[in-house]
């Protein structure tokens, strides 16, 4: 049993808030230097250099790279022989937000009820997805999401005989009626399979993943590859203004499924693709 | 792309000028205001209140800017998604206002009454939240204090970048550009 102070987890916690909003991971920066040259709209163009300048500003001035540092997503994976002391993990993580949001001047986005909408003022709470591994280790994976990107996602409970093809239809329908609004070049986050929640969960976590990096079983690589070629035929492009880069990538989750149905779940992230993890 | 400099507060013959396509550079006063704030505004004009600011001939930025670092103006500041504004963006409209920045398309409610009402919709480059922050030079809260990053600030800008998306006439670069490139 391996033992380690919450306070560890709140300062990383904290760490993570501000680099993951000054820093844009270089698998997302790459991409978008390599769609300038492929983009045939020169407003396009223009916009995908603005997006690189943008990130450099960031980055040296620490100051977010938008001005939506998101709600605070967080997946945990907790090794079963890891024992947190001195607090609650779901507290240490909370708190982390909690300084890191207030410390790096960041926005904080959260009302306390749906319908009430008072502003929490410290951005949590966090949304924390728990997993239980092996080993002693916590691996915290954390992207603050915006929601211009999130509120264009969406849900469908296919039938099995829809197959790939309805899977295909919907995912390019999610993101052809999202338009302009989650600010494109998007990342498109799909989760297939599981039950209703299960689905929506695979697409956020899809979106953790690199642009780029494939999905390793053979048949959803290939499903990767084509989506993304079919999105990037809509023209929507960068902003939404024409373009051949409509997205930096396509990354699908799956997971096993009931005998009645194909649930499939999209949810899109911005050029702002903020993603980052820490072990400890 | 014709580039061209406008100074607010605007005017009919500026915003008659303007295109669908037309890169300006914005200078002057500007008022921003997002979801809560015009969920305010749109209550104040049915109660027959005064509005916390003279809209007539302004602009608004849709903007929920990031906390300014010490010695800073403003944090991060690039638009938010417009679409959210459209119940409430008629009434501004009739009250007089002439531009809005923000980013992603208006429903058609909003286009007929910027015809209408001859204004102006630009977009602003979404999540380029630093380079923007750079452009605006003073920043005030004016109104809905309690609303924090949604509160209404009297911005001065200084040659803020944009694009005419959808201009007095209603044309829409949104839909005259992705028809150029879907295949």
């Amino acid at each position: 049993m391996r033992r380690i102070d919450a306070k560890i987890i709140t300062s990383k916690v904290k760490e993570m808030c501000m680099k993951a909003n000054y820093e844009l991971s270089n698998d997302v920066l790459d991409k978008i230097k390599q769609s300038i040259d492929k983009e045939e709209s020169p407003i396009g163009k223009d916009i995908l250099e603005k997006l690189i300048l943008n990130a450099n500003i960031a980055k040296k001035e620490r100051v977010p790279i938008c001005q939506d540092t998101g709600m605070a997503v967080f997946f945990v994976d907790i090794g079963q022989d890891v024992f947190v002391e001195g607090g609650n993990l779901t507290e240490a993580i909370n708190e982390g937000v909690r300084q890191g949001y207030t410390e790096g001047y960041l926005r904080k986005s959260v009302v306390k009820d749906p319908f009430l909408r008072e502003n929490t003022k410290d951005n949590t709470p966090a949304i924390i997805h728990y997993n239980i591994v092996e080993g002693d280790k916590i691996k915290i994976r954390f992207a603050p999401k915006g929601f211009g990107s999130e509120n264009m996602g969406g849900l469908k409970m296919l039938k099995p005989s829809d197959g790939i093809e309805g899977v295909k239809q919907f995912v390019i329908d999610v993101v052809r009626k999202a338009g302009p609004n989650p600010c494109p070049p998007v990342v498109v986050g799909v989760g297939i399979g599981g039950t209703m929640e299960k689905a929506c969960l695979l697409a956020k976590k899809a979106l953790l993943r690199n642009v780029g990096k494939f999905n390793e079983k053979k048949h959803i690589k290939q499903l990767e590859l084509e989506l993304l070629q079919e999105i990037n035929k809509l023209g929507i492009g960068p902003q939404g203004l024409g373009g051949r880069t409509t997205a930096l990538g396509v990354n699908v989750e799956v997971f096993p499924t009931h005998i009645a149905g194909l649930p499939v779940a999209v949810n899109l992230n911005c050029h702002v693709a903020r993603h980052i993890e820490v072990q400890i | 792309m014709k580039e061209i400099n406008i100074t607010t507060p605007l005017t009919d013959d500026v915003v008659a000028n303007l295109k669908a396509g037309d890169r300006v550079y914005i200078s002057g006063t500007i008022y921003t205001g997002r979801d809560a704030a015009h969920k305010r505004l749109v209550e104040a004009i049915k109660q027959g209140e005064q509005l916390p600011f003279d809209i007539e001939n302004s602009i608004l930025y849709y903007v929920g800017p990031c906390p300014p670092k010490p010695g800073k103006v403003i944090g991060s500041a690039g638009p938010t998604t417009s679409y959210r504004m459209d119940d409430y963006t008629p009434y501004l409209l009739e009250k007089g206002l002439k531009g809005m920045i923000g980013k992603g398309q208006r429903n058609n409610k909003v286009i007929e009454s910027m015809k209408k009402n001859k204004a102006v919709y630009f977009a602003a480059i979404g999540g380029a939240g630093a380079l923007i922050s750079d452009c605006i030079k003073e920043s005030t809260v004016i109104a809905y204090e309690d609303l924090g990053t949604e509160a209404i600030r009297k911005l001065t800008v200084e040659k803020l970048p944009a694009i005419v998306v959808i201009d007095s006439k209603g044309n829409n670069l949104y839909n005259i550009e992705v028809s150029k490139y879907e295949i």
